[in-house]
Parts: structure tokens; C-alpha cells; sequence
């Protein structure tokens, strides 16, 4: 039926140039999650990279028009699921604003203590992630050991593991758990023990520092124009964090240093993530033992109505700045949400920072570039 | 000098290695500090967090009383219709009708688990308990109705 140079063709889709396009994605184990990226090829080095997505969107600004101002906070837990609480806190941070709710005391300390151990949390999970993506097996197991203990914190207090849904506006759902600073203590204490076998196993080897130094390098100016946030623009140099220009809950109040490495290839973007973990460890040592006594939660109205007009809030979450947009006619549901998630701006330099490098270094690309899918799809 | 990077890149290279090696190493003869749990075969010791939140139950005393009103705040509070619930008129003993639950129907398999029904309810009806094993054969064997039948509302509480 067909002849032979027809089949060929067919089979290799060859562009004109000699170009292979392959399809990564949607399901590899590589891309954590449902995340398709059709690499076009030139032998072995990237020529282009068009991320396709939609696999899952679950259209939730769309759902979070329908449910009250209480009840949208649960479905931002399925954004980025690794910093759960964080895009829980940008919400209710949001509403309190717009209702003016005073908050008290007891509950932003806890907030922060809680948004910086969910940071640890999802670092922990992303090296263990990452190290596995570049052949390294046995860090992943080492991580998920430390990520455990946070996960029993946040199971004991807020009753869930990943997805907690514990902020409400006004303050927290309930109060801690009475053994919520001997853990976080004994937490730390562990922490700062064992952070050290993460340096021998991953940071000081030589196949992993010749693996991810000098590749997908961004510089400070890309990182801007392109919009990263978070850890990935701080590898570049661009100061970026939200906690410090603009402090929410009890961040004004904590000594901590932003963490800023120049070099802006996927070793340092490892290295500020590193650093990062031991900057929110300050940070939770300063508030554990200073959580004030008193209310947990302040006082609501039983029906939350936002005044009409238009609200931005923005966090730091583990990924980089979640900025969270209501626009509200002043009925008990919003008009317009949208949220600018950091994910969606950190995948869209991909293609930049991967042209002309070799299809192997894609996955330390886009490991470090920690992205997590239902993130950018919302 | 090419032989010398090359020999001082194995040199590095092994010896970074063994570094990592020694570290997994040492776990490998310390069985004691592994901390994995085997799940299925610590059941009966396995203990979760009382706050844990695995499902919505009603409880109900000795005489199979409950608290729930029927007031439905619940049911207006749950952002995905998990809770239904179906009222029904008793005649109390003085001849007056008084409202009641007739079906606390609650849907597992469409529930979040995020604990907003059991904040909305004034009368501390419902509660939210660790239990996590849900796997069933048949969808329609998590939607549950979580009065028992036979039950009344406890005396004095409206």
C-alpha cells in the first residue's frame, strides 16, 4: 500500500531540518505530575520546548466564584499542594483585609510557624524529588524522613497531612495541639542533625554537582522579565521575597536573612533552596517559644460579606509569589478570583533557559525549577 | 595537566561517593534507627492523631440519642453537598409537633474532609474521627446515613 520512504517518514516525524519532536509527558515519572512538554529536538540538543497544558484543570477560580468566603479556602489547598497552608494563609489573609477582621496575635505566630514548616516541608520533598530525577535514589528516602516528622506536626494539629484547610478568616480553625512545641522542637533538633547527610549525600557529589553546575543558567534580567519568583529568581540574584517587602502576619517581627546567590544555574537554585530551609528553621526558633496566650481565632461575622470593589494579596509560598485578586460586587461570594500562581511564571522560562543544551540536562532544568502541575493548571 | 585533572576528577569522584556510602552505610547496620512503619501488619498498634480527620459520624449515647437538631447549618456550610438532610414532624407527648431528622445522609466519596460542617454545627452533633480504611467494592456503599435508625434527639437541647 504505501512505499517505502513514506513509512519512514511517517515513523520518525523528521521536521525539515532533521528535527525529532518527542513528546515528554504527559505521564513521566519526570515531570511529577501530568505536565506535557513536546521537545523538538536536533540529535541530542533542545532546539524548542512548547509546554501544553490543561491535563489538570480542574478550573478552580471558576469553582471559588461559586462557594462563600469561608468555604473557598479548602479548594486552594489543591493548588499547590506542597505549600498548602501558604495558599490557605494568602486567602484568608485576603479576606481579612477586605472585611478589616482583626487577627489575633496567637494566631498569625502560629501561621508563621506553620506557613515555615510547610516551606521545609515542601524543600524536603522537592530535594528528595529532584535527586531522584538526576539517579540518586536513596536521598529521597532520607528526606521523606525529616518531611515525616512535619507531617505528624501537621497531622496532630490541623488533623490533615497535605491538605489542611486549618487557616479560616480571623485566625485558625482550632486551637494547637497541646505538644505542638516539644514536636517542633524536637523537629529542629533533629533537623539540624541530620541536614548534614543531605551535604554528603547530594550537595558534595561529584556526579550531581556535574550534572546540574552551568546548566539551564538564568540571568537576573530573564528572571524578570519572564516574572520568577521564589527561589528560582533568587538563584539569579533578584530579591524577591515577599516576607521581607511586604511582611504579612508575624514576619515583621522575625530576624532572617534572604537568601541571594548570583551564579543562576540549577546548583545554586539547589543551594538557595538548602539555604532556605535553615532560614525558616531561624525563623520558627525565634516564635516557638514566644506564642503569645489568648484567642486562636478573632471575632466574625457569621456571614463574611467583602465590601465592593477590588483585593490583592500576595505570599510567599515555598515556590515563590502566590498573589491571590478578588473583585467583589459585596454579596457573600466573589465576582472575579484569579490567582498569579509562581509555578505558571517559573515554567514558561523553560523554553529560554533550555534551548541549546542537551536533552539529559532538561531534567535537572526542570527539577530545580520545582514545578508542581496542578499549580500552573489550577 | 590533562592527566592531572583526570586523575584528581577520579580522586574527587570516589571519594565523594564513599562519603555518601558511608552515610547510607551506616543505616544499612543501624536497623534500629530505620523508622518505617509495616502498615498492614501494625494495625493493631497503629495509633493516628485524635484530631486526624477521616470521616464525619454521628455519636450517639447509650439510649440512641444524638444531638442534631436538623437545623442544616451543615448542609449550608459544606462547599462540595456532601451533607443532606431529610426533616421530618415528631408529636411530642404533649401533642405538638417538633422537628426532627429523619435522614442525616452523608456522602464519603464527595466529602473533603475539611472539617467546615463540624465548625457550623451549634450542637456539637457531629464529629470528625480517624478512621481511614475506605476502600469499599461498591461506590454507593459510601454514601451513609449517619443517624441510626430508631434514634431521637437528645431531651433539651433545640
Amino acid at each position: 500500500m504505501y512505499n517505502e520512504t513514506e513509512i519512514i517518514k511517517d515513523t520518525t516525524e523528521l521536521g525539515p531540518d532533521g528535527e525529532l519532536v518527542i513528546n515528554m509527558g504527559p505521564q513521566h515519572p519526570a515531570t511529577h505530575g501530568v505536565l506535557h512538554l513536546v521537545v523538538t529536538l536536533n540529535g541530542e540538543t533542545i532546539k524548542k520546548i512548547e509546554p501544553h497544558l490543561g491535563y489538570i484543570h480542574r478550573s478552580i477560580e471558576k469553582m471559588c466564584e461559586r462557594l462563600t468566603y469561608r468555604q473557598f479556602i479548602y479548594v486552594t489547598s489543591r493548588m499547590d499542594y506542597l505549600s498548602s497552608h501558604i495558599n490557605n494563609t494568602a486567602c484568608a489573609l485576603l479576606v481579612e483585609k477586605g472585611m478589616q477582621i482583626e487577627v489575633p496575635e496567637r494566631a498569625k505566630v502560629v501561621r508563621t510557624i506553620l506557613n515555615e514548616l510547610t516551606r521545609i516541608a515542601s524543600h524536603e520533598l522537592w530535594i528528595g524529588a529532584m535527586a531522584m530525577d538526576l539517579g540518586a535514589f536513596t536521598p529521597f528516602f532520607y528526606a521523606f524522613r525529616e518531611r515525616e516528622m512535619i507531617t505528624d506536626i501537621m497531622e496532630d494539629t490541623c488533623g490533615a497531612r497535605l491538605t489542611m484547610n486549618y487557616i479560616v478568616p480571623g485566625g485558625l480553625m482550632y486551637d494547637i495541639h497541646p505538644a505542638f512545641q516539644t514536636n517542633v522542637k524536637a523537629f529542629i533538633k533533629q533537623f539540624k542533625e541530620k541536614v548534614t547527610e543531605y551535604e554528603d549525600l547530594v550537595t558534595g557529589n561529584v556526579i550531581f554537582q556535574s550534572r546540574t553546575k552551568g546548566v539551564g543558567v538564568l540571568t537576573a534580567e530573564d528572571a524578570i522579565s519572564y516574572g520568577c519568583t521564589g527561589p528560582v529568581a533568587r538563584a539569579s540574584g533578584v530579591s524577591c521575597d515577599m516576607r521581607k517587602i511586604a511582611p504579612y502576619d508575624a514576619y515583621d517581627r522575625v530576624e532572617f536573612d534572604e537568601v541571594i546567590e548570583t551564579d543562576g544555574d540549577s546548583f545554586t537554585r539547589y543551594l538557595v533552596r538548602v539555604k532556605e530551609m535553615n532560614q525558616s528553621i531561624r525563623i520558627i526558633e525565634q516564635l516557638i517559644d514566644n506564642i503569645p496566650e489568648g484567642e486562636f481565632v478573632g471575632k466574625t461575622k457569621n456571614v463574611l460579606k467583602l465590601a465592593k470593589g477590588e483585593f490583592y494579596q500576595r505570599v510567599e509560598t515555598a515556590r515563590g509569589e502566590l498573589g491571590v485578586y478578588i473583585v467583589s460586587e459585596g454579596g457573600t461570594t466573589p465576582y472575579r478570583i484569579k490567582f498569579r500562581s509562581p509555578g505558571f511564571s517559573n515554567l514558561s522560562v523553560l523554553n529560554h533557559i533550555s534551548k541549546g543544551s542537551m536533552i539529559g540536562d532538561l531534567m535537572a532544568t526542570m527539577g530545580t525549577l520545582d514545578l508542581v502541575i496542578p499549580d500552573i493548571d489550577r | 595537566m590533562f592527566l592531572k585533572d583526570y586523575i584528581s576528577d577520579v580522586y574527587n569522584g570516589v571519594a565523594s561517593l564513599l562519603k555518601g556510602m558511608r552515610k547510607t552505610g551506616y543505616y544499612f547496620t543501624h536497623s534500629k534507627e530505620i523508622i518505617t512503619e509495616q502498615y498492614p501488619d501494625n494495625r493493631a498498634t497503629l495509633k493516628l492523631a485524635d484530631r486526624f480527620k477521616g470521616e464525619v459520624v454521628m455519636p450517639h449515647d447509650d439510649n440512641n440519642e444524638h444531638t442534631c437538631t436538623g437545623c442544616t447549618a451543615c448542609e449550608l456550610a459544606c462547599p462540595n453537598g456532601t451533607i443532606k438532610i431529610i426533616t421530618k414532624f415528631d408529636i411530642t407527648p404533649e401533642g405538638k409537633k417538633k422537628k426532627a431528622i429523619d435522614a442525616f445522609i452523608y456522602r464519603l466519596e464527595m466529602c473533603t474532609l475539611c472539617n467546615l460542617c463540624i465548625t457550623a454545627c451549634p450542637s456539637d452533633a457531629i464529629k470528625m474521627v480517624p478512621n481511614f480504611e475506605h476502600s469499599v467494592f461498591d461506590r454507593s456503599k459510601l454514601t451513609k446515613i449517619l443517624n441510626k435508625p430508631g434514634s431521637k434527639i437528645k431531651e433539651g437541647i433545640e
